[in-house]
Formats: structure tokens, C-alpha cells, sequence
């Protein structure tokens, strides 16, 4: 964990609302895990005093890359910032997502731009696998050709049906998911690993499928967050112990929680 | 040119005046990334009861308008598990450690200190009389006068070491307080504690916290703090450190000058960890640029 004045190299609209932001960070960028994330200082957000997380969607040497959608008052103010600027950013934070079972088949989930936060997983494992996508409409849908270019399956889903299959993501990955029998092998449903990044109610119907079917399932948490480092105690999800649960800090202890830790709050 | 940034809380000898506000520094390790844990005059943990305690529901805090809420409600590992999870790192360092400690009843705030007081990293302990976020214990005592002196007395009897009352800012007289800290044999008094306030939701029309309120800290307490300090430093004797809002240099040295012997960095820590480095030595360029010769003569210099 550092904290790095970075500067910024690039700022731009990606597609639709999604932007890309990507600092110079040689001091974050080699430490990063994929799923980690950042805590981002956002100038002219003067009114509001906290930083900001933002997942980490690329990293080498040089830095560090966020994508993001320009809507909240944050997002707003991220929108704003020039090429040239500095930023000052404390990262990599959390745990990040464990090496992958290479005995396993890696199966990729992610809600909107979910998927940003799950890039440097996909291009750092060595077995590539499948990618399931899901979205509002097309527009939402991001990164498709540059995962097929590291080597995964994608297959997206869309709300409108303006791009693969219609619904929610689970309308593609339960059909593929039922066409593997239980006990086939390698191919065995349980024989799967996914690893998750999305809204919550996406991340429970995929913990609740792992937890029913019998596979591994890496979930993303979103909690709203202050300090980031697990000093402040903001971020706490319930996490299941041998008598109960415990509270466990999204920014240090996750955000990367197996299905069958996580208790659930309604 | 140099200058004497050592100061005394009662025999706890600091090397420059700034500490953390309990509960923004976690227990020391959270931020030993960031920030070298051996610059700071002391390092204050977050509070610690007898017991384990598992705090609130979320949400937990809400941003403000140039501030935050909370009402993370005191979960900590009890004094027990602070001995042991914390107390080795905090061995390391060359910095005295300041334990918050709180009871959900009165008779808890000299168990945890008969549970503390033989471990020598135990440099000295700040009584939480005033955490707005517990039903059980805090506040109730921190806003009778009666209550508060039977609990620093309480405390005053079970140790040697230095005590000091964090007093609350909700008070109508905050130099009564202070003037009965000092009357128990308080070492100090720690001067405020965040604000009790309330936010709501306009769509559900629910509080934005769990817990309903909580505390309010950052900038736009800080005018509030000066003058509690302001009051407290002309009613006692004893050192004051003085806490809300600090962000820059600037305003730990208005804090000296209204009356603060000693600072702590707070919210301020979440925003930017390199705040508290930054402060120390803001306040010793400032009392070189002013030709001071130590920290003592800026304390309480305020002109009116």
C-alpha cells in the first residue's frame, strides 16, 4: 500500500457514460493484484471531504488505469480532471481475488462495468475460460473484444436484448451452467471457478448458486467505504465464524469473499 | 535554528504535540503503511472496554457537507485481545500509546484499566465519557457533572498512570467539566468529541445511519472546538488536547492558542494520511517563523 501523487496521462470517454482514467503510479502500479482497488482523492470535490474508491482496471510498471461512469456527485467531479493534473491516489487496497484452481474451469461473471475490475485477472490467468456479461442495453456492455483478445468466451446478456441474450446475466450463465452435469469430470459443475464483480443482488444469486451447486465462487463486495485501509470500521459485512459471524472489513479483509463466508442482510 | 516540540501529559513525555483522534487510526498497524508511526507524539487506539464488543449496524457513517457522521458504535477486540493482537506491534515503536477506554457501565471503566495497567506499552488512558454512539455507557456520563467525577475518580484510584477525560461538546458549562477532571486528579482533558447530529433521507425518509445519529467530525466542527478549548483552557491547570477538524498546520496552531498544550489529527486521517506528519512540522516551522523556543509559548496565547 502506497500513497503516490500520480499524474494524469490519459482522460477520456471510453463508450457511452464509461470513461477512462490512467495515471502515472510507478509506485502503485507494480503492487497490484488484480481485484484491488484505490482510493482516489477527487479535486474540486471540495464539499465533500472523503476519497473515493474506484476499482483498478489496468496496471504495469508506468501505473494504473480506473474505469468509471460519470454519474454521482464523485463521478462528476472525476469527469473533470485534465490530462497533466495530479492525483493523489492511496493503492493497492484489499485483499484482491486468490491465484485461480488450475484443476478448474474460470468462469468470469460481472454486472455493468464490474467487468473493469476483473481485466487484469482475466489477462494474468493462465487458463482461460468463459465470460459471462450482463448489462442494461449494448452500450453497456464494455470490454467484450479486448477479453476475446486475451483469450475468454464472452457472452453477454442485456436487460433490452439489444446485445446477446435477454435478462439478467443468470438468464445465460444458468442454461450453461445446467448443461453440466454434476460428477461429469472436468466438466462437472462442480468443477467450476467463478469470480464475480457486480451489483450485490448479483453477487447473492451467484453465491447462492455456488452454495446450491457445489462450486467456488470469488464475490466482489461493494460496501460504502471512509478510510479504506480498515481503520475507520465503515465498511463492515457480516462474515460467517464456526459460532456465528464476525465483522469483516470490505477494504482490508475483502473486498474478495468466498460465497460461503458471506451472511447475507436483507 | 531549532525548537523544543516535547511536551508533558502528566508523566508521559511526548516528542511534539500531535496524536490521533481514537477511533481514525484504527490500532496503529492499519496505517503503519502510510504513515511512520514513530513521528507521532503518541499513538491513541480506538476504544477498548472489558469485553469484546461488536459495535452498530451499517450503515455506519455519512458524508457530510465538508464533514462525516458516524456511529461505528465501539466494536473492539475488549482489552484482552488488545493485549494480544496489538500490544506486540505496538512495542515496536518509540511512541507512547494512549489506550481510549470506555464501560457500558461505571464499574467497567476500572475493570479495563486493572486489565491494562501491568502491560508498560499502556502509556496512559483517555476515559471516553462522551462517545455519542453507545446506548450503555458514554454519553450518559460525559453530561452530568456527578456521574463524570465518579468515573474519573474511579480511574484516578486503579492507576499511576496518566488519565485523561474526553470531554463532550454537548455540555451548557464545558469548564465545569474540565474543572472537575482536574479536581479528580485528571492529568489532562481531551477536548471534543464529535457532535451528536442527525442526517435523513428525503426518499425513504429514514436516518441515514443505523444507529439513527451519530457524531459529527471534520472542518465544520472545528470553530466549535476552539471555543470549547477556548473556555476549558482559562477554568484549569492541566494540559488540553484539542481535536475536531484539524486538516492543515493552521489549525492545530489556533488550537495552541486557544489553550491546547497537545493536538490530534482526526478525520483528516482518512482523507490524507500524511496529514499528521504534515501538521508536526507545520507547528515547528511555525514556531521557528515566530521565534518561539518551544511549544509552550503559543499555548493559550490568544488575545482578547
Amino acid at each position: 500500500m502506497k500513497q503516490e501523487k500520480t499524474t494524469v496521462i490519459e482522460h477520456h470517454n471510453f463508450q457511452g457514460e464509461y470513461r477512462i482514467l490512467r495515471l502515472s503510479a510507478p509506485a502503485t502500479g507494480p503492487l497490484v493484484k488484480p481485484g484491488q482497488f484505490l482510493e482516489l482523492q477527487v479535486p474540486r470535490l471540495a464539499e465533500r471531504i472523503l476519497r473515493r474508491p474506484f476499482s483498478i482496471y489496468q496496471a504495469d510498471e508506468s501505473g494504473v488505469a480506473v474505469l468509471y461512469k460519470a454519474v454521482g456527485r464523485g463521478t462528476e467531479a472525476m469527469a473533470a480532471i485534465q490530462v497533466g493534473e495530479q492525483v493523489n491516489i492511496i493503492g493497492p487496497l484489499g485483499n484482491g481475488y486468490p491465484e485461480a484452481d488450475s484443476g478448474k474451469t474460470p468462469v468470469l461473471v460481472a454486472g455493468g462495468y464490474g467487468n473493469a475490475a476483473l481485466y487484469i485477472l482475466a489477462q494474468r490467468m493462465k487458463k482461460k475460460g468463459i465470460a459471462f456479461f450482463g448489462g442494461r442495453s449494448e452500450i453497456d456492455i464494455l470490454l467484450v473484444k479486448e477479453f476475446e483478445k486475451l483469450g475468454w468466451e464472452v457472452r453477454p446478456t442485456t436487460d433490452d436484448g439489444s446485445l446477446g441474450t435477454k435478462g439478467l446475466v443468470t438468464a445465460a450463465f444458468d442454461p450453461w451452467m445446467n448443461q453440466r452435469g454434476v460428477g461429469s469430470g472436468e466438466q462437472g459443475v462442480e468443477n467450476i471457478e467463478l469470480f464475480v464483480c457486480g451489483p450485490n443482488p448479483m453477487l447473492k444469486a451467484m453465491g447462492d448458486r455456488a452454495i446450491e451447486h457445489g462450486f467456488t465462487a470469488w464475490l466482489s463486495l461493494d460496501k460504502n467505504m471512509a478510510c479504506g485501509v480498515g481503520a475507520c470500521l465503515t465498511c463492515v459485512i457480516k462474515r460467517k465464524t464456526e459460532n456465528g459471524w464476525e465483522w469483516a472489513r470490505c477494504c482490508k479483509d475483502g473486498p474478495i469473499f468466498e460465497s460461503r463466508d458471506i451472511m447475507w442482510e436483507s | 535554528m531549532s525548537v523544543d516540540l516535547k511536551i508533558k501529559i502528566g508523566s508521559m513525555v511526548m516528542k511534539n504535540p500531535v496524536t490521533v483522534a481514537s477511533g481514525t487510526f484504527g490500532y496503529g498497524p492499519e496505517y503503519a503503511e502510510l504513515v511512520d508511526l514513530n513521528r507521532l507524539g503518541a499513538i491513541t487506539v480506538k476504544g477498548i472496554c472489558p469485553e469484546e464488543h461488536v459495535g452498530n449496524p451499517t450503515p455506519r457513517t455519512f458524508e457530510t457537507r465538508g464533514g462525516m457522521l458516524n456511529a461505528i458504535g465501539l466494536p473492539g477486540p475488549g482489552a484482552k485481545g488488545f493485549i494480544k493482537k496489538y500490544v506486540p506491534f505496538l512495542k515496536q515503536y518509540d511512541t507512547p500509546v494512549i489506550v481510549n477506554i470506555w464501560g457500558k457501565g461505571m464499574d467497567d471503566y476500572g475493570t479495563v484499566v486493572e486489565m491494562l495497567d501491568g502491560e508498560d506499552t499502556v502509556s496512559a488512558y483517555e476515559i471516553n465519557l462522551s462517545c455519542p454512539n453507545v446506548k450503555e455507557g458514554g454519553a450518559a456520563f460525559g453530561t452530568e457533572v456527578d456521574s463524570f467525577s465518579k468515573v474519573v475518580e474511579l480511574v484516578r484510584g486503579k492507576t499511576q498512570k496518566p488519565i485523561i477525560p474526553k470531554l463532550a461538546p454537548n455540555v451548557p458549562n464545558i469548564a465545569a467539566f474540565a474543572k472537575a477532571a482536574e479536581n479528580c486528579g485528571a492529568d489532562a482533558v481531551s477536548i471534543m468529541n464529535t457532535m451528536p447530529a442527525m442526517a435523513i433521507n428525503i426518499d425513504t425518509l429514514k436516518p441515514e445511519l443505523a444507529n439513527k445519529f451519530g457524531g459529527l467530525s471534520g472542518p465544520p466542527i472545528k470553530p466549535i472546538a476552539i471555543k470549547l478549548v477556548f473556555d476549558a483552557a482559562r477554568a484549569i491547570s492541566i494540559p488540553i488536547i484539542g481535536m475536531g477538524g484539524i486538516f492543515e498546520p493552521e489549525d492545530a496552531v489556533e488550537f495552541m492558542i486557544a489553550g491546547a498544550t497537545s493536538v490530534a489529527v482526526g478525520t483528516a486521517n482518512f482523507v490524507d494520511p500524511g496529514t499528521i506528519v504534515r501538521v508536526i512540522d507545520g507547528i515547528e516551522r511555525y514556531l521557528i517563523e515566530k521565534g518561539h523556543n518551544s511549544v509552550a509559548d503559543i499555548v493559550g496565547t490568544v488575545k482578547i
